[in-house]
């Protein structure tokens, strides 16, 4: 059951992965591609759980971890610069 | 054995439901036609897709023998506390950049106060 369904939820996560990348790419205005960039660091922690369970190890889940941290700051800091023109004032 | 096939029956289920949810979030980033429609399906939607990974995660590691493990459930906090402070930061920098917004869009009365573009 997991050997067909792993590779049909990884194939679902790069469709996903590449819609965002479209939309950073496209993206009308400076939100949009700020948005597209937050949406592909969630799904990337997803992809790397995903990559978790697929190898059978713990290692993933350290790098889910650190990903979720520092994407929150990044999106943080640039939403906080387009309001204020400054991140730390 | 009966236990195990059904274990993994969930995991597999679980992992379904969360890429399914992924892609349902990406496809109305890219597809919906403003900005705040579009700030409405990736933070809902991703998030429930890194829910449903992280309990198919869970499940798997918690039936290797190993005991529980339940340090995955950390993601899942970090990012339900995390996902509505970004997207309030999103909507705040969207509401100060003056944005362009459809007719359709309801719920405009703090963008006609500070003088967005219709």
């Amino acid at each position: 059951m997991l050997a067909v369904v792993i590779p049909l939820a990884l194939g679902l996560m790069s469709v996903a992965l590449l819609l965002n990348v479209w939309r950073v790419v496209r993206g009308p205005d400076l939100p949009d591609r700020i948005l597209a960039l937050d949406t592909l660091y969630v799904n990337s922690i997803a992809l790397l759980v995903l990559f978790g369970v697929y190898f059978d190890t713990p290692i993933y889940f350290e790098a889910a971890l650190l990903i979720a941290m520092m994407g929150f700051v990044g999106t943080v800091a640039i939403a906080k610069y387009l309001l204020r023109g400054d991140i730390i004032e | 054995m009966m236990l195990d096939s059904l274990i993994e029956l969930l995991v597999a289920f679980f992992l379904l439901v969360g890429s399914i949810f992924a892609v349902i979030g990406s496809l109305g980033l890219a597809r919906l036609p403003d900005f705040y429609m579009r700030l409405h399906a990736p933070t809902k939607a991703t998030t429930l897709g890194v829910g449903g990974m992280i309990i198919g995660s869970v499940l798997y590691f918690s039936t290797r023998g190993d005991g529980l493990s339940l340090h995955e459930l950390l993601i899942t906090l970090f990012l339900f506390i995390t996902a509505p402070v970004s997207a309030h930061m999103l909507a705040k920098a969207a509401l100060h950049q003056r944005l362009s917004v459809r007719e359709k869009t309801g719920g405009t009365e703090l963008l006609d106060k500070r003088g967005a573009k219709r």
